[in-house]
């Protein structure tokens, strides 16, 4: 009897700030690569995990902190996810995102036999594009300081020049 | 009365608030929530005088006043139109008229500022409790129902494959939402499925979409037009993978967002898509016989008369 399909994700090596991630350009592109191109299912969605958990952890050093090595329901992703939510409630809109790509995960690690395994994987790879993409995009406003691009002048007080 | 009955009572007759959305760009999901009410036997009462809800913009600026302008115009339904019912089909505006209400209930501040600024305009204030806020996929849902739909449409939108789109704004915060999150029959925040189960009662075929509460960057719409391009561009295409002929939408902003960039994203990157975007009044209008043009259909950019015609639903 074959043995069950192990969940667990084995954590990467500890990064100690941006310079040790690929760009958040780069890990798109590979997403992308794995979209038109996917290999094992099995092998193509545990790498989609790990890429996700590297765009939390771009979001994570930007505002200054560790990324966290904990689980939360077995998963990092969803631990990092927390972590970067925390006094960034806006963050909670790529909650389910996240939730969406490990519930795809384990839709294709415990139906290895399903005949829509590859359709799933295709869909977990946008998943996974979609955190990548609304993580750069939050990169980009915290930049700028605001949610909204025009309520900038009126907090910096700008317009009272 | 059961819950069920005494729900379906109630929600016969609500106030109606369209926002300023529904006035514009979302005209089509006007007319269409207005049609699709006719032929349910449903009525709507506008409410009186209405004003902006706040929208993303003024809570920028100050929150309370949001909340004071989001609390106006339930003032203005319990006290000038008498309802207990204000229905919005909005996302922007339901999320906001809840959070006033989660505001008044839960913050002394907002109670004294909505209080001063309601005496200043000269109106009554409005107090938590008074009006319950509900958005147009709970009003029919408890009104009419999935059985009342099965009867009414005889499975119309049989093999219509849909992805449905609910926005990041309808079930986010969930505080904001107490009665969501309540077991067998209430909505649920991390997968929203009143929208599958009213379409699906029409007899669409509702296909696994993972995206339905994923951000299709409104708020970048302007500041930064390609990440919104970007975000709506994956959407799409997710959806198309999934298999869908058409995305269901019940939020004006979302449905602009993803009609507009759906053409931007050709313009821009060469990425064609192909779905439809519809509303998901416009699909159980089709579904009950009420023809197209009536539906602002017409008025969608996203043009979906091939598929209307295709299907059948004319």
């Amino acid at each position: 009897m074959p043995a069950s399909p192990t969940l667990t994700i084995p954590a990467p090596p500890p990064r100690h700030g941006p310079s040790d991630l690929r760009s958040l350009a780069d890990i798109e592109a590979r997403i992308d690569e794995l979209a038109e191109r996917p290999g094992d299912p099995g092998a193509t969605v545990r790498e989609l995990l790990a890429l996700g958990e590297e765009v939390l952890e771009h979001w994570l050093f930007a505002r200054g902190e560790t990324p966290t090595r904990e689980e939360r329901e077995g998963f990092r992703l969803l631990a990092l996810h927390r972590q970067g939510a925390k006094g960034e409630p806006s963050f909670n809109a790529c909650r389910e995102t996240c939730r969406e790509l490990v519930y795809h995960h384990n839709l294709i690690m415990l139906e290895p036999s399903h005949p829509d395994r590859a359709k799933r994987t295709k869909l977990a790879a946008m998943i996974a594009k979609h955190l990548c993409l609304f993580v750069s995009g939050k990169m980009q406003v915290a930049g700028l300081g605001e949610f909204c691009c025009a309520a900038k002048p009126l907090r910096s007080g700008d317009d009272q020049r | 009365m059961s819950e069920k009955a005494n729900k379906t009572k109630k929600y016969d007759t609500v106030g109606y608030y369209p926002g300023c959305a529904l006035e514009g760009s979302g005209n089509g999901y006007d007319v269409s929530t207005r049609a699709v009410a006719k032929e349910l036997g449903l009525r709507l009462k506008d409410v009186q005088n209405w004003n902006c809800c706040g929208a993303m913009e003024v809570k920028n600026v100050d929150p309370k006043l949001q909340t004071y302008l989001s609390a106006r115009v339930l003032s203005n339904a319990v006290h000038l139109d008498r309802m207990n019912v204000v229905m919005a089909p909005c996302n922007g505006c339901y999320h906001n008229l809840k959070k006033a209400e989660y505001d008044l209930k839960h913050d002394a501040q907002s109670r004294e500022v909505v209080g001063e600024l309601s005496r200043k305009a000269g109106h009554k204030a409005y107090e938590a409790g008074q009006a319950e806020t509900i958005h147009a996929l709970d009003w029919i849902k408890e009104a009419i129902g999935e059985e009342g739909l099965r009867e009414r449409t005889k499975g119309k939108l049989a093999g219509l494959k849909v992805a449905n789109y609910y926005g990041c704004m309808y079930v986010r915060p969930r505080h904001i939402f107490p009665e969501k999150d309540q077991g067998p029959g209430s909505e649920s925040t991390s997968k929203p499925h009143f929208m599958d189960d009213l379409l699906a009662a029409a007899g669409a075929e509702n296909v696994e979409f993972p995206l339905k509460t994923a951000c299709c960057g409104g708020a970048h719409t302007l500041s930064d037009s390609d990440t919104s391009t970007r975000l709506v561009l994956n959407i799409l295409q997710a959806a198309e993978a999934a298999g869908a002929d058409v995305i269901a939408t019940e939020c004006p902003t979302c449905h602009t967002g993803l009609e507009m960039h759906q053409v931007r994203a050709e313009k821009r990157f060469g990425k064609k898509t192909s779905v439809k975007i519809m509303y998901f009044t416009q699909l159980l209008g089709l579904a009950l016989g009420i023809g197209p043009r009536r539906l602002g259909i017409h008025t969608n950019i996203s043009e979906s008369m091939d598929l209307v015609i295709d299907k059948c639903l004319t």
